[in-house]
């Protein structure tokens, strides 16, 4: 059967490709939080060079179970029954620095800062970068802008990086604010936090929870462009990359 | 404007009507609840457990034009069994078990939810239901099954802090809605079922630092202890799974106290069992007993007292005095003196027989039954958890109730206690006759009809205890009774409507059908001058207001 054929091979192209058939890019920052999850979790058993392990050449991308990343994910967050390899609970953005090392170990340069020093990002954040001036963290700080107590556990380095150097480019559409006039006039600017085709839910400048109906609105819209500062040209590249090490740190309660 | 309902900090919201006498912190907007009646700011509308409103728009006259407003789905298949609160025109309320919503109450559209996985492997409860969340300024508190309490921003839903209350692998949980005092929070856990010792504690709102604990089973040295021999206090249960109240002037908090474990084999743990069954009087700063008041003593009916304990300044006998009522699981209607504890009435409201009557100090002169013989009620109750409302209009007590449900009971062998495995003992059995029993929940036929039991929601004249009228429904009812100043009571039942009665005659004034079972009690709101009823029957929430 022609189609049995093309099933068959339409099947080994998904599951049994090699990794090279699935180009696939990692981002700096990301295979750079890998590499310090890596020798902190991982060389107890992999050694620094990720072949202490028989079978397994973690540099050369030789695994014994896993093609795909999302194999290696499994892996990495179940373990393997029956032997040394356990489970790890890794937050997914751990998990995805975690492969995007794993995929870069060879060409890993350990000399590039993208991942400073948390404690020097606290600084950065409560001063330098005016950050905490609209960010809250563990209940300090307004609640205007996103609250970052766990950023870390939901976005990537990579992410992370990109928004602060360039947010106008990559700002959530959640995230935007908007701007309503009421029938009287009054002015209501805030962040979105729920919207539909009839109503708008925001919590506005000064932190109150406020539900617009649209139809009773005489103006309404996005507000363009964003309040957030374009850090790539304010930061230092240590001060980024300690920023960044600090924002990773952040995994809520 | 209708367009805009902006939500002012707690703070800045009481001192709009206070201005003239300075800042009022928010606890004392607790206390004062009554002076806010277009708010619900605790899990029974105010400390007093009366759940009833001086809201007026929606009377006896409108009540048919009452229509639905909105509608929030649950993102659940549990029992949806929590009361919202809405404080200036949002509403809190949990998502079973335990995701906290926030909503425009005039809308229902959502502005966040928090979600809280609970630990896997956990025990408690025998539903993984919660009852709703407290309010601080703005903070919320919410209580979970793995047995944490949970501090919460009310505006942006984010955790503030997390305490472990108790050990949810040893079958430690919480159902209940957490009740605000002053600065503290107080919870309790259950887990009766799998032979936890039960007990009542106090957390520092700020901070999540317990503050106090009361063991509602006494260990060695503590009063009460006596009631236990040998270890059988170690898994003596006494669960804390309903929200108890409490009398600012008196600076007490009354809590209704679970069944002693094991359920139904009461030869193994010989004595009275306190304080298993019992209301406790708790200095709300300590948490040290004021007094105890025991309604069923060495129980193995599974005779919870986890009812809401009324609290009423009313005359006795021509003289005024701060009274508790208690319309209690194992079929009495009790007036208690709530300064001493001391019993001033008792009566049945329903068919019993495993008393023949209470002594002048209220203590049951036991019948057990025959081997095989029905005893009445059965092990769900004459009531439950579901509220009661008393109306200071009316001046009647109502409750839901079962009426003619029996069940034999088997203490069956001694159960040994083993961690994390079921410590009920005994046999349950329907009566001779009877073909099925109501469960816990309820399908969407009813197969067992009336051989068993059937609902009623009732009003009872507090001053001798007798029964005023009963509204009869063909099923058992596990819904709880809201009562507003026109008179109205709104009730739901598992036969998927929601109702309004006149309060005074017990007549059927509308109904809706919602199609689920009310777990919960109704309560009543009014934003932007519009008054709200609001339910939550199967696993959604129904808003009503007049059309």
């Amino acid at each position: 059967m022609q189609l049995r054929r093309f099933l068959i091979l339409a099947g080994w192209l998904v599951a049994g490709a090699p990794a090279s058939l699935m180009a696939q890019t990692y981002a700096q920052a990301d295979i750079q939080y890998g590499a310090r999850l890596y020798a902190e979790q991982c060389t107890l058993c992999h050694g620094a060079t990720g072949d202490v392990v028989a079978g397994v050449d973690l540099r050369a991308n030789r695994f014994k179970r896993s093609t795909t990343d999302n194999e290696l994910r499994n892996v990495i967050s179940n373990g393997v029954p029956g032997t040394a390899m356990v489970s790890f609970k890794f937050a997914p953005p751990e998990l995805t620095a975690v492969i995007a090392y794993l995929r870069n170990m060879r060409d890993f340069d350990s000399k590039t800062t993208l991942i400073g020093d948390p404690a020097r990002g606290r600084v950065v954040f409560e001063g330098k970068g005016e950050c905490a001036r609209c960010h809250r963290v563990n209940g300090k700080g307004p609640r205007v802008a996103p609250d970052l107590s766990d950023i870390g556990a939901i976005r990537t380095p990579d992410a992370l990086r990109r928004v602060i150097v360039d947010p106008e480019a990559q700002l959530r559409p959640a995230n935007r604010s908007v701007r309503a006039v009421t029938q009287d006039g009054k002015v209501i600017t805030g962040r979105r936090l729920n919207e539909d085709t009839y109503t708008v839910q925001l919590i506005d400048e000064q932190e109150r929870l406020v539900s617009l109906v649209k139809a009773n609105l005489r103006d309404y819209g996005l507000i363009k462009g964003t309040s957030m500062p374009a850090y790539g040209d304010k930061l230092a590249p240590d001060e980024l990359a300690d920023l960044l090490a600090y924002l990773l740190s952040l995994k809520g309660l | 404007m209708m367009i805009k309902r902006a939500i002012l900090p707690l703070l800045l919201a009481a001192a709009i009507p206070y201005a003239l006498h300075g800042q009022m912190s928010s606890s004392t907007r607790l206390v004062r609840a009554a002076d806010e009646p277009h708010n619900w700011l605790t899990y029974s509308g105010g400390y007093s457990g009366q759940r009833h409103s001086t809201l007026r728009q929606v009377d006896a006259t409108n009540v048919k034009n009452l229509e639905i407003k909105w509608i929030f789905q649950a993102n659940s298949l549990q029992s949806f069994s929590a009361t919202p609160l809405v404080v200036d025109g949002i509403m809190y309320v949990t998502q079973a078990p335990n995701d906290v919503v926030a909503i425009d109450a005039v809308t229902g559209k959502v502005f966040w939810l928090y979600h809280h996985s609970a630990s896997p492997g956990r025990l408690c409860c025998r539903g993984q239901v919660n009852r709703g969340v407290a309010i601080l300024d703005d903070t919320l508190f919410m209580a979970t099954v793995d047995a944490y309490l949970i501090a919460i921003d009310a505006k942006n839903g984010r955790p503030i802090w997390k305490t472990k209350v108790g050990d949810a692998s040893s079958a430690y949980g919480m159902t209940l809605a957490p009740l605000v005092i002053k600065d503290k929070v107080v919870v309790g856990v259950a887990g009766a079922e799998f032979g936890i010792r039960g007990y009542i504690a106090a957390y520092e709102a700020a901070t999540g630092k317990e503050a106090w604990r009361f063991y509602t089973i006494p260990g060695p040295g503590e009063p009460g202890h006596e009631t236990w021999k040998g270890d059988a206090w170690k898994h003596g249960g006494g669960s804390v799974w309903t929200t108890g109240t409490y009398d600012p002037e008196l600076n007490l908090t009354y809590w209704g106290i679970g069944n002693p474990g094991p359920d139904f084999n009461n030869a193994q743990r010989p004595g009275d069992n306190l304080y298993s069954d019992s209301v406790v009087a708790l200095d709300a700063d300590t948490g040290k007993l004021k007094w105890h008041f025991q309604f069923t003593p060495n129980d193995p009916y599974d005779y919870d007292s986890t009812q809401v304990p009324v609290l009423v300044d009313a005359n006795w006998n021509g003289t005024p005095r701060k009274l508790m009522y208690f319309a209690n699981r194992n079929g009495f209607f009790y007036v208690l003196d709530r300064v001493t504890g001391e019993y001033l009435l008792g009566k049945a409201y329903t068919e019993v027989n495993w008393t023949s009557g209470l002594d002048p100090k209220g203590r049951p002169v036991l019948t057990p039954q025959p081997a095989g013989q029905t005893t009445y009620p059965g092990p769900l109750g004459a009531t439950n958890w579901y509220s009661p409302s008393f109306s200071p209009s009316t001046n009647l007590f109502y409750l839901s109730a079962w009426e003619n449900y029996g069940q034999v009971f088997d203490p069956g062998d001694p159960v040994e206690f083993r961690e994390g495995q079921n410590f009920t003992g005994g046999r349950l059995s329907p009566p001779p006759g009877a073909p099925a029993m109501p469960g816990m929940q309820r399908g969407p036929v009813n197969t067992w009809h009336e051989g068993a039991a059937h609902g009623v929601v009732m009003a009872i004249d507090p001053k001798t205890g007798t029964k005023k009228w009963g509204y009869e429904m063909h099923d058992v009812t596990t819904s709880g009774v809201l009562t507003t100043a026109t008179d109205l009571l709104f009730v739901g039942g598992r036969e998927g409507y929601f109702h309004a009665l006149d309060a005074r005659t017990g007549a059927l004034l509308w109904k809706v059908n919602v199609g689920g079972e009310t777990a919960a009690g109704p309560m009543t709101y009014q934003v932007d001058g519009k008054q709200y009823v609001a339910v939550a029957a199967g696993h959604s929430l129904f808003t009503f207001a007049l059309r």
